[in-house]
Parts: structure tokens; C-alpha cells; sequence
């Protein structure tokens, strides 16, 4: 027999939105069913204007995925979030106001940052207070790095962890915030969400265990709320024990898990939801 | 009206590509700039208003780091300024999205041929004119595609802000010319000179002779054709039948000769040593199983073979060279692009998994002459990765193997290898995937990008030589997003059945597209007045045969048409009916109500003439050198980790996304920091399954300089024994031949044509030979065969090169095996049999000596060993599997233990083979056949009971210690700090 959470994950509506550049779509929508959850993939063209009738509140999560919207051209995920805050901002504003999740990965977060969607202080949903800019290091880079989920943070994506290792997939994850004053207040807020560490577990500035720069070795920020989550690192690439670069050492020792611990993000977000529509009390 | 935008970062804000540019300025070019600063321009050639104008400039500004202005942006002190934007008609992809964003913004519509173009430019201080220019000419623009303005500081200021825009206006008209093919062979080979047709005299006089034929002239009389050939019907011809797309030196018939033997006479090197090598495995496998997983070879634009029950794989690997000289960054990038679009349009099309590249250049620290008209190796280097990686990562698909050669020979021409591995559904909307035909009364629809001048006689270009004449608009530049879009429209449209047949438009254009597609309908009718065009003004030849990028084209029943516009218009990828497949025989095609070409398929497919080549084998000379007796084998071993071509490229690599999808198992780079490139690579097909596919290749022009038989048995062995020392099945393993050769034909310029043609010929014979034994069969492959260049009067040919490819299936990807030691106290086994084979070896090639003991392969010996090692593998015996390849069992014994971050102590006479020889071949001897492995002292018995019958030696142990000692001949040969070893391998490339 399923639990009642089991079961109230299958409840779980999740949409993967497609199309235009974007490219993590099918491990993104994996993570997210590997946790239970029922996810739909829809291109942007659709859900502006869905032939089938489908709509963002049909929804519980709205995952904005990894890759290259309209080429990064400009800069990353600004063409990508100036359609959305001319042709889906309403619906978008009103699926945050009723509660839903959002998790943005990559130009997923790039998107969300520039769309103002994170960090949103004083729930200002559509304005941008910071940036995602240029890698420190020009370019694009791939090399897995190790993220800490800060204790203190609201974020609901980040619970139950404390460190993590993921691949880092991006030329323009370097986080600024518009002024000192506004990342006094994402810091006092507990915004951040995951920071970028060092061997001993330390948030660092240096390169390469802060691939780019980023200020506060910000890797992820969220919303007041704690259901919109962007951050740079791919958890979409670390489903499998296998998919971690040191595998094969870990299979040696004997300890090498099914399931990637990318999973446990989608896990928390799915689990989140699912708590409140089974009725149980929501656990911290 | 055109409105300028000026886009640069704050004062105070780090501006990445300035301080990149001013530190490539500074150490590749020499020049002492003490600061670059960098502002991206928008030129809006549309009717905005002031408030209109004001929003853009908004849009495109990062409120937190940047600062912009209409017109023109102060800037902060400079010397000198240096504009560069595109040539007209050059692919501006920026600017494109940069449009999008304006019609998103406004929400109303703009006119047609409202555009953004973008430039940028360069304040630069520290510098005069004469180094402003040298910067822009030799690092900042490429003058192909790009043009530059300089000014200095007052020159800038008391100029106007340019709004003039690189928009393509012309008033030419379209029209059509006859060519008079009556003239002398004189003339016959002058219009194919001039038209750069690339066709031989022969082939020009079966044109003539073709359309001199009365009933040819009766059914071009009835169309109101003129009696000769339209230029239309000439360029198709020459497309058509272009070395690039028929490979005719493969399909020519040659006598091959050599000392002391009878002549032999070839009937196409293609059927005889690759095609009917295949079919032979084929057979063996329905013998030997009942059943064959090959599924469809070499007839389409990639090969498929079996997976499992739900999907097949598909794989081809192209070349892009010609392109990639002329245009490091734009030639690369449509390299690989351009391949992605042949897994996909296979069959009904497959999705892309993976991208494979590898580039042979000259020394990227070249310090020679650079012949004129060729780049600085260093930048052909810097365009080819830039422009592969923005292509592979844009388009969402991770690499899965890259590799780097150099040699002065790659100079005049660089080797650009692209490939993809894609995987497609058995079937796909209740057909089977990989096959398709076009059925009479289909529609001819094209989609994706629009047709400009760019690319015109691409083919028949990369099939000569690069010389000054060479075309500009041959080059290329990709736009990954348009692809993208495009793919994502496509494999909707696949699901849905709204296509009953597809394929690319590369080489040739719609010429071969169409052609090719219309063999299985019988015919075609296309109106090119149809075509989207970029610009207006292109003659209906140009149409036909342009190689703009990103276009595939589709047959569709009419029935389906208009749910497949209807998709292609929500996916907002043009989507155009150009024609209709027919049953006539013939490709007609028209300009509007007229015309312009009718030619029969059968004259179209056939009507080559067959080239007749001669091959004349001399084995050449090159002495073996004599070796001091003192020499320092560990010095050695340092200086060939520091040659650039066993050297680490992680620098460049880190720049190429190799997980996105998810399916990443054992990647490019392996070991304790991730850093030693790996053997083979493995990838999951398929979330959800644990089978996997096992990448791996080998290459090695240097043994060309000896002989190209052991050349290519050496490229199979090293593809094989990597793929199959990670976990790979030998059963289950199939091959691509990617074969880049230098002039083979014996000419005025190529007086050495019939050696380099019995160099190609000992190869593909070996081929046939070395694929057949393994039961490794190709399924696709690729020739260019042109790969020489005379350059301001210095003519360089490429050595005899051939990348052999493999794909093995995994049934479990974490059986893999990756090549670095994991723990101190396991045993070290040395497999295989190590010879005196250092002819073209890296210790040879570094003493400056070819020699002659090249390297040999014996199936019936290295088969039996792969089997054991498999077995091994499936058992779980080992730790770590590293095939000694180039640089021999000294740098493969560094590799495996750098990887590891331990040490190595290992006895080479223990090896009774090692013991024989001279303790220089002992060490660096590049022979076949051989790993290196590592495993638990509790796992030996089994693991040498899975041996028996095999060479093997247990020679050492794994050492907690750094360092690599190496016993031989009773003396301690290599003592080594591997820490140090890593930095001298990691130098060379990182600081360039």
C-alpha cells in the first residue's frame, strides 16, 4: 500500500516549460518524476496560447529549465524573461499569489532574476533587483563544484541537506545585487538559499570552487516566501549515483546510492506540495 | 530611421571580454595594451518613436552592471577605438533575438524588413594606429565576414555616431543564362574554373555530349528551354556530382601497382573494402545469432543500428576544413551544427544525444612564417573551439569525446571533425523510424532558416584546394537557436506522422536535398520563386544550390500540409511548400511560371563518368636513428608530456557542456580530480534504463609517414581496446571511417598523386581487413580528400589521416572501467605484447626521427585478450583499464597513476617481452594490443584464470606514494615526481 504522501505525490502537477533554446527539459521532467510527481511538458507557444486549454494554474510547480533561451543573446534569459513580462506576467504573478512553486535552474534562474521573479523583496515579483552577470572567467565552463544549503534560508527546495556536489554549466552565473542595500537585506532576509564552498565546507570566493565570481558565493537565492528558488548549479544532472564524476571510487567503497542527490531538490518541492494536499501536518 | 544603442558596463563593474581581448592582445599578439574596455552596439532599422527608441535602449541595458545611450555612450579614456560589425548578409543571431525582443516589447507589428544588426567596439589604450590595426586585422576581426573602422581619440569624438547599416540592397534583377558548352576542352575546363564548378574535363564533355542528344533537345524544346544547359542546370550538375557529394576518387576504378607484384585493379574503394566489408559482418552475424543489429548503413545521411527494443542508435562524424581555414569560428560552428543535422535527418529523424569533436592544427605556439592568407594556428585554434562550443553547448548537446593533434602539415589546412550520436524510436507515429521515402504527390517543404548568399559552392569548393581564389561566401556562420527551434518543431512533427520523408540541406543546398529525396518518388517539380530568401536579388542558380544553415527539407502528403504549417507557425519556425514530389523522372524545376531546369535522375545519379586513377606503392626510407646509450628516460618521459600532443587540453574542454541531458556516466575527463582524459565515455541511451553506450576513437597520421596499412590497423586497434577497456562489447561495436587525405590524384600540381593514392588504397584495404576480423562494421563514414593548400606560393599537404570512430553497447553503465589506479596496494598487470615498434613514435618523432618499425597488429593474438578483458570487466575484477597508445607503456603508466593521484612501482622484467628489448622501445614502444591494468590483490587468480592463453605480466603495485619508478634492464629507468610530471602536462596547452 502507498502512504498518503506517496500517493499525494502523483497528485503533484508539475510543468516543464519548452521550446525557444531551452534544453534540460527531459532530465529536468525526470528529476521531477523520479519523486512521483506528474509532470507535463509544454512549449512557451503553448502555454501563451494553448490549442488543448491548458494553463499555468493548472499547475502546482512551475519548473523553468536549463539551456540557451533565444541564445543568451543580449544577455542570458533577458529576450526569455521580456516575453514572459509582456505576453504571461499576469498569470504568472497570480500562480505565485496562489501558492505555486517555482524552481528555476540555470537560464532558468537567469530568467527568474531578470524577471525579478527572485528575490523579490517586499514581494516586488516583477521588478529585478540584482543580476546575473559574467563569469569573473569569460565563458562557459562545465566542472562540478560543492553548494552548502544555508539552515536559516525560507527556501523549501533546500531542506534536509547540508552539502552537495553538482556540475556548474554556465557563463553568466555571477550574482550582484542592484545595491548594498539590497543584499544587506537578502542576507538578513536568509534569501540566499545555497552558497558555493571550499574543501573544508567554506563559502569562497575562489575559483574554481566559486565558478564565477559570484558575490557572497551565491549559487541559489530565494523569494521571502521560500517557494521560488533559482539557482545556478544543475540538480537535473545528478539523478543517478552514477551521474557523480567519482563514481566509480564510491562503487569501490561500496557505497554507491540508486539515486543522485540532485533528486532531493525536486524531492522537497514535490513533498511540499504533496504534504499540503494530503492534509498532514507540513514537517520542517 | 535607425536608432544606435551603446551598451557598456558601469565604471567600477568588471568587464570580462575587455580584460579577455586585453590579455590575448598581450600574449598572443605581442602588443603591450594596457586597458580594453568593450561596448556592444544595436543598430534598430525600424520606425520607433522617441519613447520607443528610450524602452529598447532600457531592455537591452543590465539595470545593475551596465550603462547605455542612444547614439553614442561616453567613453572612459582610450587611444584608440576599433569598430567591428558584419559584412552584409553575414548571420548576425544577435541581432535577431535582439528583434524578438523589440516585437515582444512594442506588441504591435513593425514593418517587413524591420532588422537589428549588432557590432562592437573596442576602446583601446596603450596602443598606436599601427597596433590598432594589427589588433582588429589579426585578433578582433576576421575581414571574411567582418569589417573594422579605427579611430584614436579625437578622430572618434568629432565623428558622427554611425547608423549606417550592413543591410543587403540591390538592384540586380534574377535572370537566367544558357552556357555555351561548345567550345574546345580549353574552354570547357576555363567555365568549370571560373564557375567553380570543380569539374573535370571529362565530366564537363558527358554534360556537353548529354545535352546535345536529340531527345534531350526535344524535351527542352517543349519546356522553352534553351538547347544548351542554363546555369542552373550546370551548377546542380556540378553540386551533384562534386567529389563532396559523390566521393569520386572512392568510386573511381584504380590500378594499384606495387614493386614486385602483379597490378591490381579496384572497381570503388567504397564498395570493395568498406560496403561489402559490412555485408560480410552482417552475414557472419545472421550465421552466427540468427539476427543482425545493423539496421540501415550508409545509404542515409547516418548509420542506425540496434539499441534495444524501444530505440536504435545513429551516429556520423563529418569534417568541415575548408570552412574552418577560412573562418576559424563560423566554419566550426556550421561543422557542427551541420552534422547534427544528419543523425536527424535519418530515417525519419532521431533526437541528438551527444557531439563528438577532435581537430588536428599546427603548434598553437608556432613562432614561423605563416604563409599569406593563412591564420596563426593559435587562432584557428581559438575560433574552431569557440565556434564548436557555442554551436554544441546553443544547441543543448553535451560532448562526449574531444582530442587534439598538431602538426606543421595542418598548417595550410586544419582538420575540423564533428560528429553526433542520436537516438531514434524503432517507430514513430506506427512507422518504422529509419527508413522514409517520398511518395509521388508529397509536398516539398523546406523549413528553418531562409536562403542568402552565404554558402554558395561550398561543395564544389571543399572538393579543391584552398588557394587565393578560394570564395568568401563559402563560409558560413551558424545560428544554433534558429536549429534549435527548428528540432524541437520537427520531432513534434515526427510524432505526429506529418512528414513521410526528411533530409538536411548541407553540402549542395536544396540541389542535393531535393535531388536526393525525389530517387524515391521518381521525380520532383520546385518552384525556387517560392524560397524565403534573406535578401532580395539572388539568381534562381544561387537559390538552388545556396548552403545557408539551418534548413531541413520535408516530404509531406498534401493531406498533412496543413497541420504541419499550422505546428511550424506556432513553434515559430518558417515552414514553406516549394513543389511537388513526382513520379516524372526528372527534377524540374522552375523559376515562377518559367523553366529553368529539367534534368533527368538518371543522368542526375548516373551519368558520372567513372574516374580512372592510377596507385603506385614504393615503401619509402626512413632511417632508423641511433639512440645514445645514456639516455634519460624520465627527461624523456617529461618532455613528451609536455608536447602539445600528448599534453592536457582541459583548458579548452572545460568551455564544451558534456552533461546537459543527464545521461553523462564516465565523461571526457576522469580520475580523483577529474583532469586525465578517459580511454572511452559512457552515456545512458534513455533515462529510466541502465544500458549504455561506450564512445571511443583512434587516430594517428604520424604512422602515415611509414605506411597507412599500419596507420589504420593501428586507429581500429586504439578505437577497439579503449572502447572495450571501459566496458565496451566487441559484439556489439560498430565503426565510422572518417577519411581526410591529401590530393590523391596524380597532376601537374600533385606530381605525387600515385603514391598518396596507393597510400589511401593500402588503407581502406587494411580497413576492410582490421573491421572484419574485430566484427566491427562501419556503418557511415566521410572523405575529403583535398586537404592541401598553396598559400602565397607555398603548397602544404596534410598527412594521410583517418579517425576511426566506434560506439559499443554497455549492458550495465556502471560495469564501466575508467583508466586511473583508484587504490595504493593493488597489483599493476601489463597485457598484450610490447615490441620494438617505435618507427613514428612520439620518442622518435621527438628525437627528430620518423624510423621504420611501425607498430603491426595481429587479430588472432589481441582478440582473444579483448574477450578475457571483457570478461574480467563483467566480472568486476578490475579497478582500473588504460590502453597504452601513443607515447607507449611509459606515458600510459604516468597517465593511469596522474589520474589516480598515487604512485606506480612497477618491474619491466618482469614482462618477458619488456625484458627483450632495448629499454628505450621497452618504454615508449607504441605497440598494438596492450593495457595497463590495476586491481585488488584478492582478485588475481581469478583475473589471470580469465587470461589464460593471453600475454600478461603482473609487473608492480600501486603506491601510496607520488612518484613513478620504473624498472628495466636491472636499472632503476624512470623515477619520477608525479606531481610534477602533471604540471609539465598540464603547461604546455594551459598557457595558450
Amino acid at each position: 500500500m502507498p502512504s498518503e504522501l506517496e500517493s499525494a505525490r502523483t497528485q503533484v502537477r508539475t510543468l516543464v516549460v519548452t521550446g525557444l533554446g531551452l534544453n534540460c527539459e527531459e532530465e529536468t521532467a525526470q528529476g521531477f518524476r523520479m519523486c512521483g510527481a506528474h509532470v507535463d511538458l509544454v512549449h512557451l507557444g503553448d502555454l501563451l496560447d494553448d490549442p488543448r486549454g491548458r494553463r499555468l494554474s493548472d499547475y502546482h510547480i512551475l519548473s523553468l529549465v536549463g539551456g540557451f533561451a533565444f541564445g543568451d543573446h543580449i544577455a542570458a534569459g533577458v529576450v526569455y524573461a521580456n516575453r514572459l513580462r509582456y505576453r504571461a506576467l499576469d498569470s504568472l504573478l497570480r500562480f505565485v499569489d496562489d501558492g505555486g512553486l517555482v524552481l528555476g535552474i540555470c537560464n532558468g534562474f537567469q530568467t527568474m532574476v531578470k524577471l525579478g521573479l527572485v528575490p523579490a523583496l517586499d514581494g516586488r515579483y516583477a521588478t529585478q533587483q540584482a543580476t546575473l552577470a559574467a563569469n569573473d572567467r569569460l565563458g562557459y565552463r562545465d566542472a562540478w563544484i560543492t553548494v552548502r544549503a544555508e539552515p536559516r534560508s525560507p527556501c523549501v527546495w533546500t531542506r534536509g541537506f547540508d552539502l552537495m556536489d553538482l556540475p556548474s554549466r554556465h557563463g553568466e552565473g555571477k550574482f550582484i545585487a542592484e545595491s548594498p542595500e539590497v543584499l544587506a537585506r537578502i542576507e538578513a532576509e536568509h534569501l540566499v538559499a545555497l552558497r558555493y564552498v571550499d574543501d573544508r565546507g567554506q563559502p569562497t570566493q575562489a575559483w574554481p570552487a566559486n565558478p564565477s565570481g559570484s558575490t557572497n558565493a551565491i549559487a541559489g537565492i530565494c523569494d521571502p516566501s521560500g517557494r521560488l528558488l533559482g539557482l545556478m548549479p544543475h540538480p537535473d544532472a545528478f539523478l543517478y549515483g552514477f551521474s557523480h564524476p567519482s563514481w566509480p571510487r564510491r562503487k569501490l567503497r561500496g557505497s554507491l546510492p540508486a539515486q543522485g542527490d540532485g533528486v532531493r531538490i525536486f524531492q522537497n518541492g514535490v513533498d511540499h506540495v504533496a504534504r499540503k494536499l494530503s492534509g498532514s501536518r507540513e514537517t520542517v | 530611421m535607425t536608432v544606435r544603442i551603446e551598451v557598456g558596463y558601469r565604471a567600477g563593474v568588471q568587464d570580462p571580454r575587455g580584460l579577455a581581448t586585453l590579455d590575448t592582445i598581450r600574449s598572443f599578439l605581442g602588443i603591450p595594451a594596457t586597458n580594453v574596455r568593450s561596448f556592444d552596439v544595436y543598430l534598430v532599422d525600424a520606425a520607433l518613436s522617441e519613447q520607443e527608441a528610450e524602452a529598447v535602449r532600457r531592455h537591452v541595458t543590465d539595470p545593475v552592471t551596465q550603462r547605455s545611450a542612444l547614439d553614442r555612450l561616453a567613453p572612459e579614456p582610450f587611444d584608440f577605438v576599433i569598430a567591428v560589425g558584419f559584412r552584409p548578409g553575414v548571420t548576425d543571431a544577435v541581432g535577431k533575438s535582439a528583434l524578438a525582443l523589440v516585437r515582444d516589447l512594442l506588441a504591435r507589428p513593425l514593418e517587413p524588413q524591420a532588422a537589428v544588426y549588432t557590432s562592437r567596439l573596442y576602446f583601446v589604450s596603450g596602443v598606436d594606429r599601427q597596433q590598432a590595426t594589427a589588433i582588429s586585422e589579426g585578433l578582433l576581426a576576421n575581414a571574411l565576414i567582418e569589417r573594422f573602422e579605427i579611430a584614436d581619440r579625437d578622430q572618434y569624438l568629432a565623428s558622427p555616431p554611425d547608423t549606417s547599416v550592413p543591410a543587403i540592397r540591390t538592384s540586380h534583377v534574377p535572370s537566367v543564362q544558357s552556357i555555351d558548352l561548345s567550345g574546345d576542352d580549353e574552354a570547357l575546363v576555363r567555365i568549370s574554373r571560373e564557375r567553380i564548378l570543380s569539374l573535370g574535363l571529362d565530366e564537363m564533355r558527358a554534360i556537353r555530349d548529354f545535352f546535345a542528344r536529340p531527345e534531350v533537345t526535344a524535351r527542352r524544346a517543349q519546356l522553352s528551354l534553351t538547347r544548351d544547359p542554363t546555369d542552373v542546370e550546370l551548377e546542380c550538375l556540378a553540386q551533384t556530382w562534386s567529389e563532396h557529394c559523390k566521393h569520386k576518387i572512392f568510386n573511381a576504378t584504380i590500378e594499384y601497382r606495387e614493386p614486385g607484384r602483379e597490378p591490381v585493379t579496384f572497381t570503388s574503394l567504397f564498395k570493395t573494402h568498406i560496403r561489402d566489408a559490412t555485408e560480410r559482418i552482417r552475414q557472419q552475424q545472421l550465421e552466427q545469432r540468427g539476427s543482425s543489429w545493423l539496421v540501415s548503413v550508409f545509404h542515409d545521411n547516418a548509420g542506425v543500428v540496434a539499441f534495444d527494443d524501444a530505440v536504435h542508435v545513429v551516429y556520423k562524424v563529418e569534417t568541415h576544413n575548408s570552412p574552418s581555414a577560412l573562418d576559424p569560428y563560423g566554419g566550426a560552428m556550421t561543422g557542427i551544427v551541420g552534422v547534427n543535422r544528419d543523425p536527424f535527418g535519418t530515417g525519419l529523424g532521431a533526437d541528438l544525444l551527444y557531439n563528438v569533436w577532435g581537430y588536428c592544427f599546427a603548434d598553437p605556439h608556432h613562432d614561423g612564417p605563416v604563409p599569406r592568407g593563412l591564420m596563426h594556428p593559435r587562432r584557428i585554434r581559438d575560433g574552431v573551439h569557440r565556434g564548436v562550443i557555442e554551436g554544441g553547448n546553443q544547441s543543448g548537446i553535451p560532448y562526449g569525446r574531444g582530442w587534439e593533434i598538431f602538426d606543421e602539415r595542418f598548417l595550410g589546412k586544419p582538420l575540423v571533425f564533428c560528429g553526433t550520436v542520436g537516438r531514434m524510436p524503432v517507430t514513430s507515429a506506427g512507422r518504422p523510424t529509419h527508413t522514409k521515402a517520398a511518395r509521388p504527390g508529397d509536398r516539398i517543404v523546406m523549413c528553418g532558416g531562409r536562403i542568402g548568399k552565404d554558402g554558395i559552392h561550398g561543395a564544389t569548393f571543399s572538393s579543391a584546394g584552398l588557394d587565393e581564389s578560394s570564395p568568401v561566401q563559402a563560409v558560413q556562420i551558424g545560428d544554433p537557436i534558429t536549429q534549435k527551434k527548428m528540432f524541437d518543431f520537427l520531432l513534434e512533427a515526427r510524432e505526429q506522422g506529418l512528414y513521410d520523408a526528411i533530409t538536411d540541406n548541407g553540402a549542395g543546398g536544396l540541389s542535393s536535398s531535393v535531388g536526393e529525396l525525389c530517387t524515391s518518388s521518381g521525380g520532383a517539380r520546385l518552384d525556387l520563386s517560392r524560397a524565403p530568401l534573406k535578401y532580395a536579388g539572388l539568381d534562381p542558380w544561387e537559390i538552388l544550390i545556396s548552403e545557408a544553415q539551418e534548413r531541413m527539407t520535408l516530404a509531406v502528403a498534401p493531406d498533412k500540409l496543413p497541420a504541419l504549417l499550422r505546428l511550424a507557425q506556432r513553434r515559430e519556425v518558417e515552414a514553406t511548400d516549394l513543389g511537388e514530389f513526382t513520379d516524372s523522372g526528372e527534377l524540374l524545376v522552375t523559376y515562377g511560371d518559367r523553366t529553368v531546369a529539367s534534368l533527368p535522375l538518371d543522368f542526375l545519379h548516373e551519368g558520372l563518368p567513372a574516374l580512372h586513377l592510377t596507385a603506385t606503392w614504393s615503401p619509402p626510407l626512413h632511417p632508423d636513428p641511433v639512440l645514445p646509450p645514456d639516455l634519460d628516460h624520465g627527461a624523456l618521459l617529461e618532455a613528451l608530456l609536455r608536447n602539445p600532443n600528448l599534453a592536457s587540453n582541459e583548458k579548452k574542454s572545460r568551455h564544451y557542456d558534456h552533461e546537459v541531458k543527464g545521461l553523462t556516466v564516465v565523461r571526457p575527463f576522469v580520475g580523483a580530480s577529474n583532469d586525465m582524459p578517459s580511454d572511452a565515455s559512457v552515456f545512458l541511451v534513455r533515462h529510466g534504463s541502465r544500458e549504455g553506450v561506450v564512445l571511443s576513437e583512434g587516430i594517428n597520421p604520424f604512422l602515415s609517414d611509414i605506411d597507412t596499412r599500419w596507420m589504420t590497423a593501428s586507429v581500429i586497434d586504439e578505437a577497439v581496446r579503449k572502447a572495450v577497456g571501459a566496458g565496451g562489447r566487441l559484439d556489439h561495436m560498430a565503426g565510422l571511417d572518417n577519411y581526410c587525405w591529401p590530393d590523391p590524384v596524380r597532376s601537374d600540381k600533385t606530381p605525387d598523386g600515385e603514391y598518396k593514392l596507393a597510400q589511401l588504397v593500402r588503407s581502406t584495404a587494411a580497413l576492410s581487413e582490421f573491421c572484419q576480423a574485430y566484427g566491427v562494421p562501419c556503418i557511415s563514414g566521410k572523405d575529403s580528400m583535398k586537404n592541401d593548400s598553396t598559400m602565397g606560393g607555398v603548397k602544404i599537404s596534410i598527412p594521410p589521416t583517418l579517425l576511426f570512430s566506434v560506439v559499443a553497447k554497455i549492458e550495465e553503465v556502471t560495469l564501466a572501467v575508467t583508466m586511473d589506479v583508484k587504490q595504493p596496494g593493488a597489483l599493476v598487470y601489463l597485457l598484450g605484447v610490447t615490441r620494438d615498434e617505435l618507427g613514428a613514435s612520439a620518442l622518435y618523432r621527438h628525437l627528430g626521427a620518423i624510423g621504420t618499425s611501425v607498430p603491426r597488429l595481429d587479430p588472432s593474438e589481441t582478440i582473444p585478450l579483448y574477450q578475457a578483458v571483457q570478461r574480467a570487466i563483467r566480472e568486476q575484477l578490475l579497478e582500473s583499464c588504460h590502453a597504452p597508445t601513443r607515447g607507449g607503456l611509459a606515458v600510459a603508466l604516468a597517465r593511469t597513476a596522474m589520474g589516480g593521484e598515487l604512485g606506480i612501482d612497477v618491474d619491466l622484467d618482469l614482462d618477458p617481452h619488456a625484458r627483450a628489448l632495448d629499454t628505450a622501445a621497452a618504454l615508449f614502444a607504441e605497440s598494438n594490443g596492450r593495457f595497463v591494468v590495476t586491481l585488488a590483490p584478492d582478485k588475481s587468480a581469478a583475473f589471470e584464470a580469465c587470461l589464460a592463453g593471453c600475454a600478461f605480466a603482473r609487473i608492480g603495485t600501486v603506491t601510496a606514494a607520488r612518484s613513478l619508478r620504473v624498472r628495466h634492464g636491472s636499472a632503476l629507468s624512470i623515477d619520477a615526481d608525479l606531481r610534477r610530471l602533471k604540471a609539465a602536462w598540464k603547461e604546455t596547452l594551459d598557457a595558450v
